[in-house]
């Protein structure tokens, strides 16, 4: 079995996050790191490799991005894949979900992965669905926000939270899945592993390496535009309330939780 | 047709989700501004009038794929890029939750087309649809315009209002789709499991959340009896999760969970930015704590200086009553 | 009863815990080991990839990984936090090819004033302290020239492993082998998680501590070697702010006097400096010696005091902080110098070792200078099959770090008798090149001050968080985001004289101690303390006051950008 890891470089948690109002999109100049989520996605491969119930002969780590985000496969490699596969081009800058999807679907397709296993959503982006997107283009089926794998010879057994509670499904594979981050709790890399990491094969690839068409990503090939950002709306000051009454303030409490229809 | 599609989720029983309800009250209204139609989407086989009833939320049309199943993404998304095809929609909305997020992203690939998620709300400007959405852990507000047709629009939970109108009946069409190969590869083994003591503080619309104001894990149970009556659940803060007062599960806050319910209730919590940002974005944010100073009181909707000891079980008893009553 | 904290040392013996022999099969073998990606790490570990370039042989010899860093904050930089006015002699040694324009540097100073500020007002010092004029150098954000060196260095071709802390010393036959990294994915009692990964022994020919100040592996090789200076090291802890401010700053500020008090019981010595970083940042800090001794002394708040002072609200007034960190500076100077910077196979560079000119301000081209002597000298040693490094220990002392510490010798030693005298034996001494006044100014460690309850505590300002910042606030911005069940990197005793505790708790600006409200009001003469690890930023204020940190696991900590 070869299993492909979506990962991404996304500006570090305790980075303040700000949108550059020039280019209307995040800007990424301070730290940067491994999305979390994702390595979620890589130990849920090394997981299904140390399992033993099947036998996975690779495991890739697959990215689009800048020059930077090789960090990032350093990163997934140390933690276990084998290999790693950068997409970048700068015709790929500013895409969109659909044209992100669309880019690395297109990189996975040379890959022919019989898994795709991804965090479910970024620091960044919070788009929950770039897993659903990539699915599609690859005629593969998928799920997101998954907490339990179990894996058997061409198929695999999901659990995952939906509007109604917990379901159970089982998805013949080749498959794409999103890993939630209740569903382990990732390793952390060796001394060894990190320092080997840029040892281990990397492939760089542009656009035209893989067939996508300039045309359809990037921020001419987006099918979303950001037309403005404003800062949230200012919460207006609330009322404050000192107890002496016990009884008066909580009355005070109901009728405030009725208006608002929270009873 | 500048028609909006809306998918109306339902569980094993028939009953529609109600996001998905307040989706089609949403869609409805939008499309009004525009001058043009707002439909639904069933999958299943949900009887004639139950279809029907959705136009009391503003839905002109019920498209019915009897023989797709329900509970899984990718047959819905052949059902609605086939009808979104054939009848020309030019946006497709969607309520909060999971399913929704997964119809929709499958769409833009199918479709080829633009999509926001998490949108809090969506405007009208020159005959187009804009979809805001918070970005960045909700620290700014982006306003996002559609290339091309359909736009996609996937709504954040409980970001549209239910709204009945005068009790109109929608026109039910059954629809028949070829599912793709790949649609036919999930199977639900399993739908809708509950698992009892797992509350996900995430999902709940009420929070009680309890912090060191409390005073000793005991305490918690204050917090549980007013979650309860309230119909919500309890979280809790970094600092009584390290004193061994609560479990890790109920953690809000930067190294906790994050969570936007429609009720927050800060019960002794002093509101220190570490839990700030896991709550923020509740709705309503009523905080009781005996020291004015508290950084709570900075942000939240109702503030009441005051001993929660003596609080809390009044309030609790007084919110039985309401309900009861 | 004023009480010393030093009377309540926490269980730790340094050599015997922190210093081991190598024992792991599958030790990881480099050329050099580099504890620290600061400024002195880093300019060694550049230093020594340079001279490798003209060395094949030696290079070879070295092996795969030639020079190995090992940082334990997130990213070289993440944990470096300074004033600072650099002198430009290192960069230009290190970088010859590189101008001025292309260093990590906001602005040349060429302005520059002292103030000694009162309640009010803030009076020019005019002649200006000599000790205080900084033009010609460079207003730096070493947390930013962190990031830079550690960009070099890995062009370079050095190993920078950052997220991995140094836990303990490998030590065999009295020669120092290398170091080994920490453990990962331990719980809050030590237990393993699931995800446990232990550490590896990385071997070396040569082992570099440059971990700056409060060095953990530092100070159990002090410990274990014997290598205390003539008198006890010491301690400032600084406390920082970046602001973004409407409107520049045109000029280098360092301000004496208020809020700090004067009489000599307090012995609050220390000043504040406001830098202009840029056209729209400035940073304010306050440095305070950490031999006061009122117990509800704390250097954050009493920086929050001096921001209401006029002179500087019209500095800050509509900006906004947008960074905050702290950290400790060794003050100790020539005197408190380990009594050698080498032993068989480890050379001590930088804060580490105390290399910081306090009256001056000035360390981090020290610093620089150490890193690349002590390449010099390892690379000479190795090339000739020998791990004596004494060489490098003569070239420091003998070079402008040698010089410059020994001038200002007994400048910090004067100000525990208060601010005035203080002020004027440090002058006199600059002004006669450390002539006078002679002889070995007594010191003490900030551990055995006896502490009292007293007033500093009452004058503090009430945070709004919006101008005045409370403790917790702070640590968020400082991007401090440990995981919770860490287990505890802070050794000190728990149950302590109500004295001890209320120091710790004031002192501590990451509000890592508190005494929970019954404590406080049961008016107990000894009192359980409150601890909560993952507050913490590392600043080392501890260890000068009584405890003794420990590095946590690697990664854990602050995040600083461009403090």
């Amino acid at each position: 079995m070869k299993i492909c890891c979506l990962v991404k470089e996304v500006p570090d948690a305790a980075v303040q996050k700000r949108i550059d109002a020039s280019t209307m999109r995040l800007d990424r100049s301070g730290e940067k790191n491994l999305n979390p989520f994702d390595t979620h996605g890589i130990e849920a491969a090394m997981q299904i490799r140390e399992g033993g119930a099947v036998q996975v002969d690779e495991i890739v780590s697959v990215t689009m991005g800048p020059e930077s985000a090789v960090r990032a496969l350093h990163k997934a490699v140390a933690l276990g894949a084998d290999r790693s596969v950068h997409l970048t081009d700068e015709a790929l800058a500013g895409s969109d979900v659909c044209a992100t999807g669309y880019a690395l679907a297109k990189a996975l397709e040379s890959e022919q992965p019989d898994l795709v296993l991804l965090g479910q959503q970024s620091d960044d982006g919070e788009c929950y669905t770039i897993g659903a997107v990539v699915a599609d283009h690859l005629k593969m089926p998928s799920l997101t926000q998954v907490i339990k794998i179990d894996v058997a010879e061409g198929k695999l057994t999901c659990e995952r939270q939906a509007e109604y509670g917990y379901d159970t499904v089982e998805v013949a594979l080749p498959a794409v899945i999103s890993v939630g981050d209740a569903i382990n709790e990732p390793r952390y890399p060796s001394l060894k592993a990190i320092m080997g990491a840029k040892k281990k094969p990397l492939e760089t690839y542009a656009t035209s390496d893989v067939g996508i068409e300039p045309d359809q990503v990037g921020e001419s090939g987006s099918k979303t535009q950001v037309l403005a950002i404003n800062p949230p709306p200012e919460k207006a000051a609330g009322e404050i309330i000192e107890d002496e009454d016990t009884n008066e303030t909580v009355e005070k409490i109901v009728a405030w939780l009725d208006e608002r229809k929270l009873l | 047709m500048a028609g909006i599609l809306v998918y109306a989720l339902h569980d094993d029983e028939g009953n529609f989700n109600k996001n998905s309800l307040g989706a089609i009250s949403e869609a409805a209204k939008l499309a009004g501004e525009l001058g043009a139609e707002a439909a639904a989407v069933v999958v299943g086989d949900i009887a004639d009038d139950a279809c029907a009833a959705l136009g009391a939320y503003g839905a002109a049309k019920v498209y019915r794929a009897k023989a797709a199943p329900e509970g899984l993404a990718q047959p819905v998304v052949d059902v609605m890029a086939k009808v979104i095809g054939d009848e020309g929609f030019s946006y497709a909305l969607f309520g909060g939750g999971l399913l929704g997020f997964e119809i929709g992203a499958g769409l833009t690939a199918r479709l080829n087309a633009g999509v926001t998620m998490e949108v809090t709300e969506v405007k009208v400007s020159d005959g187009k649809l804009i979809a805001e959405r918070p970005v960045l852990q909700d620290s700014a507000i982006v306003d996002v315009g559609y290339v091309g047709e359909p736009g996609i629009i996937i709504g954040r939970l409980n970001a549209f209002d239910i709204v009945e109108r005068n009790g109109g009946s929608a026109e039910v069409v059954d629809v028949e789709v070829e599912l793709s190969e790949w649609s036919t590869k999930a199977t639900m083994v399993k739908r809708g499991e509950q698992r009892g003591e797992d509350v996900n503080i995430e999902d709940a619309e009420i929070l009680v959340g309890g912090g060191r104001g409390l005073g000793e894990a005991a305490n918690f149970k204050l917090a549980e009896d007013l979650a309860s009556a309230l119909g919500g659940a309890v979280a809790a803060t970094r600092a009584v999760v390290d004193a061994g007062w609560y479990p890790y599960a109920a953690q809000i806050g930067q190294t906790g969970k994050t969570v936007a319910p429609k009720l927050y209730l800060a019960a002794g919590i002093s509101g220190a930015i570490q839990h700030k940002v896991g709550m923020q974005s509740s709705e309503n944010i009523m905080a009781i704590n005996k020291d004015p100073n508290a950084p709570i009181f900075e942000f939240c909707d109702l503030g009441v200086v005051g001993d929660l000891h003596k609080i809390l079980p009044k309030l609790t008893e007084a919110i039985k009553a309401k309900k009861g009553g | 009863m004023p009480v010393a904290p030093a009377e309540y040392p926490p269980a730790v013996d340094a050599a015997a815990e922190f210093v081991t022999a190598p024992s792991d099969p599958e030790a990881i073998e480099v050329g050099v080991a580099v504890v620290g990606g600061g400024p002195a790490g880093l300019a060694c570990a550049i230093k020594i990839m340079q001279l490798l370039e003209g060395e094949p042989e030696l290079a070879e010899e070295l092996g795969e990984v030639p020079v190995a860093v090992i940082e334990k904050g997130k990213v070289a930089g993440a944990h470096l936090l300074s004033g600072a006015n650099m002198r430009p002699s290192a960069m230009r040694e290190l970088f010859p090819d590189l101008d001025p324009s292309e260093w990590p540097v906001y602005q040349e100073v060429t302005k520059d004033a002292v103030y000694l500020l009162t309640r009010k007002r803030a009076l020019p010092l005019k002649p200006m302290p000599p000790n205080f004029r900084n033009h010609g150098n460079y207003v730096t954000s070493i947390a930013k020239l962190g990031r830079f060196l550690g960009e070099k260095a890995e062009e370079a071709g050095v190993y920078l492993l950052a997220e991995t802390a140094a836990d303990k010393l490998l030590v065999s036959d009295r020669i120092v082998r290398g170091v080994r990294s920490g453990d990962k994915g331990r719980g809050r009692d030590g237990e393993e998680l699931a995800n446990f990964e232990p550490g590896s022994d990385v071997i070396a020919k040569a082992t570099v501590l440059a971990e700056g100040t409060q060095g953990h592996l530092t100070g159990a090789a002090i410990d274990y070697f014997g290598l205390e200076g003539l008198l006890p090291q010491r301690w400032e802890l600084g406390v920082k702010e970046v602001w973004e401010v409407p409107n520049p700053l045109d000029r280098v500020i360092h301000t004496m006097g208020w809020p700090l008090r004067k009489a000599a019981k307090h012995n609050e010595f220390g000043g504040s400096f406001i830098y202009p970083m840029g056209e729209d940042k400035v940073c304010i800090g306050l440095v305070v010696g950490l031999d006061y001794t009122d117990a509800t002394f704390s250097v954050h708040d009493a920086l929050q005091q001096l921001k209401t002072h006029p002179f500087v609200r019209k500095i800050l007034d509509g900006g906004k902080r947008v960074g905050w960190g702290a950290k400790t500076i060794p003050s100790g100077g020539y005197w408190a110098l380990p009594r050698t910077l080498a032993v068989p196979g480890m050379v001590i560079a930088g804060d580490g070792a105390g290399m910081v000119n306090v009256p001056e301000l000035k360390g981090i081209h020290y610093a620089m200078h150490a890193g690349m002597y002590a390449a010099e000298a390892i690379v000479k040693a190795l090339k000739a099959d020998s791990v004596n490094f004494d060489a490098y220990d003569q070239r420091v002392r003998g070079s402008l770090i040698g010089d410059d510490l020994y001038r200002s010798r007994n400048m910090r030693q004067p100000f525990s008798h208060g601010f005035f005298v203080g002020g004027a034996v440090a002058s006199l001494m600059k002004i006669t090149r450390g002539a006078f006044p002679g002889g070995r100014w007594h010191q003490r460690p900030d551990a055995a001050e006896p502490m009292r309850i007293d007033g500093a505590g009452s004058r503090y300002p009430k945070p709004d968080n919006k101008y005045l910042f409370d403790k917790l606030s702070s640590v968020f911005a400082s991007g401090n985001a440990t995981r919770d069940d860490a287990p505890n990197h802070i050794r000190v005793q728990q149950h302590v004289p109500r004295e001890v505790a209320q120091t710790w708790v004031s002192m501590c600006p990451a509000q890592v101690y508190e005494l929970a409200d019954e404590q406080l009001e049961s008016g107990a003469a000894v009192v359980d303390l409150n601890i909560t690890p993952s507050n913490c930023i590392q600043c080392g204020a501890i260890t000068a006051k009584g405890g003794r940190l420990t590095p946590p696991e690697g990664g854990d900590g602050p995040l600083y950008q461009d403090t």
